[in-house]
């Protein structure tokens, strides 16, 4: 292939063509335009006129280049111009494809799919026969097949959501004989890959494929300080790089979206980078998982599990705490317990409710009234959990001594029982071991464990169904009953040390966290893990989509314990696994897990897919040989005068287009409206976006203007629209505001600069339209509640009847617009405001109200056209007439107020100020 | 295609009530029409009554008034009498042009104009002819359908029209109707043989928008609608200022002429609507200045 640069020639004969090109130079610079033959009877006065100017009747030199350079793109194009051409290199025997299909390939599979496919087509041409396997896969027998049969199966193999496991067992699982290896590489580093490495190149030559894109990890997300504690690491570790981490939870209406998004930092050569989240309580139990944002990969998610989740606990102590005595205190010991893993509350019972704890305990509690008795049944229904601790007051009371007490697991017998003390015989009793169906079943026992005193539940058929723990001799220590979707269970000791020494050890916690009244700060040990089993389930693909874990076996802790560590495997996918009071999360990545980069040996082949992709011109030259005889038309008709007046107008369209993109933005020079809007008083209105709308609060501006004009001193001149977002509002005492739902919420600076404007002396009159029929709730009126919420708008109450709106002009007591009778909304009038006697009139204050809110239409009742006639009809006949002539006696008070302030509500004190100074 | 010519003027003429052209020399076209000249004479209607005069024969006294009082009466009637008309439509080839598809070509403009006039004048009871022989002025319903019939054929070879002061009735009126663009002294001739015989009218010189304004450029042969007369430009767009001014002095040239023999003349474009032109006839005709 002839190569000139990049670009290769399949036919370069043909480019000899171009040495015509001069030939055609010479050919067409002798051809002139022709003329065109028109009739026309004119052409009597036409005779006897010269041309002013003899033109050259020869082509222009740029419409000859221009048919030159198609001319010449069209040679080029059929010489078969091709960028990058690839040299193709048949191999033979054998090829085996190995992927490592690891939840790092998921990011960008599609394309190692298409990388493969065409492997698998090249073979099929050479008649090579290839297998495709996956390292994540168990090692097993690899057959080669003919290409096509593996063509047909490609679209099938998907990554998986773990690392490959045994890559010395496909070491020894490869067949015999000699074959060509092409390694699809997730650019990690594996355990076994340099030995089976060894073991390919042994067989024949060996290619590895590696994609340059980084592979991002997310941690699994910690608490700690009081925020969540989130960290990824990269491989390769290079530029500085910001990566935005996404935190997803059902939203209170159950549908998952995002809570909370924060970006994370990678340093110049960092791998790792952290931030911490800071969220409230309730967002925070909410989050399911952490991803990244926009990567696909199991890698860049990590689900959470109950260890974020702060449980609100309520605290609840017998009697009064006596000063000094604070280790006696039956709270003590719960309260260290839980301060670090829950959010404690205490005070009474009934406040404490309201606040919907997730547990409540009451330590050494004995009676509650029966309003309280129910609250605590209502939230138990809903799934609440009571921990009663005993203690003297519980053994000395008679609460569920006779018949069982709803807030009690079982009955208890009078008085209690002490063993092992100086008054008693026997040793103190110890624990025995938990029962298989215990939530507690799998905790060590610690030996120094003893009881002394406990109270004893009555015999009863149910007991043992409800003992979740026992002391060595059969005795109950921990009772538990479900009431509705709730429970309640009593510790049959008291929460602090003067009964047992049970709230010193560590298995106070362990019992703690295992009835989820505190939850672990940290990952799981596997003690804690051991002896339950886990079932799946949410499992995570390798594209770190959640899926349903359907009937996937549940796996023994010890397993899942070991997955945590080693990360996970075909048994144990990644996921949200379910014990018997709580879940764990099995993540991809674990807080330990370092990304090496895989190192090949010297002298293998390696391939990115960044490969410059083979790509013919032929089609480009063609298709631009065809644009310049495009131009070569229009060209031609203009040099002969026949280009149309409107392809004329089409071309000036297209150039204006082209370089002035942004000319409606300077129809209107700051100055020259600033000048306008200040050369006179003009009044102003919102533009709201809605055409129809502003026309129509222009229209109606200008007919109120009118209106002043004929009736009054005020003399406004044309009324403008205002952009609120990009117009200085200052030039304008008075706005008019119609509330449409189509204008969004303006921006921050915007409502700073209305809120400037209100405070400095203007008023908007907001007019929703809607005659408030439906009483503040219909579409307009809710959005006037969105947009005045960034107002500064002091109270409102509905116009007074003394209110000076309603004579600054004309004496009012309606304010119709095209709709009539809806409440107009002014600020409210100070409390202090009484009628004096004798006075039409409450002594207000100053000021004018900032806004005026109604829905009466005016502008529309206002509005006239070019002729000064009403645009719109108000009414019916003559009192439509006679409402409309209100309308504007309304507008003109309005004005009159806005201009005048209080001036009126000062006239109709003038004769009490005289007669206060004695004339 | 005469039908439809003569239901378009029809409607065309419609919107206006019936043409009644001036008569200034009744006296001399005593010819009956329908309709009353708002003076005692000759006709069919009723005027007034009249005392009777010495001289008037008893055989005019009407009786009947008569008898209710004691003086004699006269019925006398309005004086009822016909204008002749007459047109003349250029039917030379430059008519024909349309400067844009859109556009009807002038002849049928004129065509139209000229047949909406003489529907209006012969509900008016005037008497309507073409110039030339074909239809001499004639009243009545009838000569619509002879006027269509004749102006539709009315095809010439000529490249451009020459007026003929033909078949014009002594006193009468007369409307011409071309684009003018022909030889001027042509029509001199035929209204100075108008003017001696007392005829007046109007001139309408039809024009189609294209040559008003004259939107051509470019590399350019202009020929005429026969192909009998050629022109060739390098640059059209330059010719455009001085064919202008050469068709203002044609224009004022017209006036002047009509202006010598006391004739209305206007220019009617065929972009503009027809009832346009049909009103400045119908005041032309009708005697107002």
């Amino acid at each position: 292939m002839f190569m000139l640069g990049p670009v290769g020639f399949a036919t370069p004969l043909l480019l000899l063509g171009l040495i015509a090109l001069p030939l055609l130079w010479l050919l067409l610079r002798a051809v002139p335009p022709a003329p065109i033959r028109r009739r026309f009877p004119g052409v009597a006065l036409l005779l006897g006129l010269r041309d002013e100017e003899a033109e050259a009747d020869k082509t222009p030199w740029w419409l000859l280049l221009l048919r030159m350079a198609a001319i010449a793109a069209a040679i080029i194009a059929f010489a078969g111009p091709v960028l990058n051409p690839v040299e193709r290199q048949a191999g033979n025997g054998p090829l085996l494809i190995a992927m490592d299909a690891t939840w790092a390939d998921a990011r960008d599979w599609p394309r190692r799919i298409d990388r493969v496919a065409a492997l698998v087509d090249e073979a099929a041409r050479d008649g090579r026969p290839v297998a495709v396997i996956r390292l994540t896969d168990a090692p097993g027998q690899v057959a080669f097949q003919a290409a096509d049969a593996v063509a047909t199966r490609l679209g099938g193999v998907t990554p998986q959501a773990w690392s490959p496991r045994d890559l010395a067992g496909w070491a020894e699982a490869l067949p015999e004989g000699g074959f060509d290896t092409f390694w699809l590489s997730d650019g990690l580093d594996h355990p076994g890959r340099a030995a089976l490495m060894t073991a390919l190149e042994a067989k024949g030559t060996v290619t590895v494929f590696e994609s340059p894109r980084p592979v991002f990890a997310l941690h699994p997300a910690t608490y700690d300080e009081g925020a969540i504690q989130l960290a990824a690491t990269r491989l390769p570790a290079t530029d500085p790089v910001s990566v935005e981490v996404s935190a997803r939870g059902p939203d209170p209406s159950g549908v998952e979206r995002e809570l909370a998004r924060i970006a994370l930092d990678f340093g110049l050569g960092a791998e790792r980078a952290g931030a911490a989240l800071s969220l409230p309580p309730e967002l925070r139990n909410r989050i399911t998982r952490f991803e990244i944002a926009g990567l696909r990969s199991a890698g860049s998610v990590s689900l959470t599990d109950d260890s974020l989740k702060r449980r609100k606990v309520a605290l609840i102590g017998g009697g009064a705490d006596r000063e000094g005595l604070q280790l006696l205190s039956p709270l003590h010991y719960l309260r260290q317990a839980l301060e670090p893993v829950a959010d404690l509350m205490e005070g009474s019972l009934t406040d404490l409710l309201l606040a919907s704890p997730d547990v409540v305990i009451m330590a050494d509690v004995a009676r509650l009234s029966q309003t309280d008795t129910d609250a605590l049944l209502d939230w138990l229904d809903n799934g609440g959990l009571l921990l009663r601790f005993a203690g003297p007051q519980l053994a000395a009371s008679d609460v569920s001594r006779t018949s069982e007490d709803p807030l009690m697991p079982v009955r208890l017998r009078e008085g209690g029982r002490a063993v092992g003390g100086a008054m008693s015989w026997g040793e103190p009793k110890t624990l025995a071991p938990f029962p298989e169906d215990s939530p507690f079943h799998g905790l060590p026992l610690p030996q120094d464990v003893a009881v002394t005193a406990q109270v004893l539940a009555q015999p009863d058929p149910e007991l043992a169904n409800r003992t979740i723990a026992a002391l060595a001799d059969g005795t109950p220590l921990v009772t538990r009953k479900v009431v509705g979707q709730g429970q309640v269970v009593l510790v049959h000791v008291t929460a602090n040390a003067e009964w047992s020494n049970l709230p010193l050890s560590g298995l106070f916690m362990s019992m703690l966290e295992r009835l989820a009244v505190s939850t672990r700060p940290a990952a799981p040990e596997a003690a804690d893990l051991a002896g339950q089993t886990w079932v799946p389930e949410i499992v995570l693909d390798a594209y770190g989509q959640l899926q349903d874990a359907g009937d996937l076996p549940g796996q023994p802790g010890e397993a899942l314990a070991q997955a945590m560590t080693a990360g996970p495997g075909p048994e144990q996918p990644p996921g949200l696994y379910a014990g018997s009071d709580r879940r764990v999360a099995l993540n991809v990545i674990n807080a330990d897990t370092t990304l090496t980069a895989a190192t090949w040996p010297q002298g293998t082949v390696i391939e990115g897919l960044e490969s410059p992709p083979e790509q013919a011109l032929k089609g480009a030259f063609l298709s631009g040989a065809l644009v310049l005889l495009m131009l070569d038309i229009l060209a031609a008709l203009w040099v002969s005068g026949r280009l149309g007046g409107f392809a004329r107008g089409a071309v000036v369209l297209a150039a204006v287009l082209l370089t002035t993109p942004d000319a409606r933005a300077q129809d209107m020079p700051d100055d020259a409206k600033a000048l306008q809007a200040t050369t006179g008083l003009v009044l102003a209105h919102v533009l709201t976006g809605d055409a129809r709308l502003d026309d129509t609060a222009q229209a109606g501006l200008t007919g109120l203007g009118e209106i002043l004009w004929q009736r009054t001193s005020i003399e406004p001149d044309r009324p403008i629209g205002v952009n609120i977002e990009t117009d200085e509002l200052a030039f304008f005492p008075f706005l008019y505001w119609p509330v449409s739902t189509a204008q969004p919420l303006p921006s921050a600076a915007a409502y700073s600069k209305l809120n400037d404007y209100l405070r400095t002396g203007g008023m908007i009159l907001f007019d929703t339209r809607d005659a408030d029929l439906a009483g503040g709730s219909s579409p307009e009126g809710q959005h006037l509640q969105r947009l005045a919420a960034g107002l500064n708008i002091p109270p409102l109450e509905q116009i007074p009847t003394d209110h000076v709106l309603t004579r600054t002009f004309y004496l009012l007591q309606d304010f119709p617009g095209r709709h009539q009778r809806s409440p107009l909304w002014v600020e409210a009038a100070p409390p202090d405001a009484e009628q004096v006697e004798g006075m039409p009139f409450r002594n207000l204050n100053d000021g004018v109200t900032p806004v005026v809110i109604g829905g009466n239409d005016w502008a529309s009742a206002w509005a006239v056209n070019a002729n000064g006639a009403p645009l719109l009809p108000v009414g019916r006949g003559f009192a439509g007439e006679r409402q409309r002539e209100l309308a504007y006696r309304f507008g003109v008070n309005l004005i009159m107020h806005v201009l005048t302030g209080n001036y009126k509500s000062d006239q109709v004190h003038v004769p009490a100020l005289l007669d206060r100074l004695g004339q | 295609m005469s039908l439809d010519l003569q239901s378009r003027a029809e409607m065309l003429g419609q919107s206006l009530p019936p043409l009644m052209a001036e008569a200034e020399l009744l006296a001399a076209t005593v010819m009956m029409g329908e309709h009353g000249r708002r003076r005692a004479g000759q006709g069919d209607e009723f005027w007034q009554y009249r005392p009777v005069n010495a001289g008037d024969s008893a055989r005019l006294i009407d009786w009947r008034r008569s008898a209710r009082g004691d003086a004699h009466f006269v019925r006398e009637r309005e004086w009822q009498a016909a204008q002749s008309v007459t047109l003349w439509v250029d039917p030379a080839k430059s008519m024909a042009f349309s400067g844009d598809k859109a556009r009807a070509p002038k002849s049928d403009r004129a065509k139209l104009l000229a047949l909406a006039t003489a529907v209006l004048l012969l509900r008016a009871g005037e008497r309507v002819g073409l110039a030339g022989d074909a239809a001499p002025p004639r009243p009545g319903r009838a000569q619509i359908v002879k006027l269509a019939a004749v102006l539709s054929g009315a095809e010439e070879g000529a490249e451009y029209g020459v007026p003929s002061a033909t078949g014009m009735v002594s006193h009468g009126r007369a409307l011409f109707l071309s684009d003018f663009f022909g030889d001027l002294t042509a029509l001199e001739a035929a209204l100075t043989t108008a003017a001696d015989r007392g005829v007046r009218g109007a001139l309408v010189q039809v024009l189609d928008p294209a040559e008003e304004e004259f939107p051509f450029s470019g590399r350019t042969i202009f020929e005429s609608m026969g192909g009998g007369m050629r022109h060739e430009t390098q640059q059209a767009g330059d010719l455009r200022a001085r064919y202008l001014a050469r068709l203002a002095e044609r224009k004022d040239r017209l006036a002047d002429l009509a202006r010598a023999v006391g004739w209305h003349v206007t220019t009617h474009h065929t972009g503009q609507p027809a009832q346009a032109g049909l009103l400045w006839i119908y005041n032309a005709l009708q005697g107002g200045r």
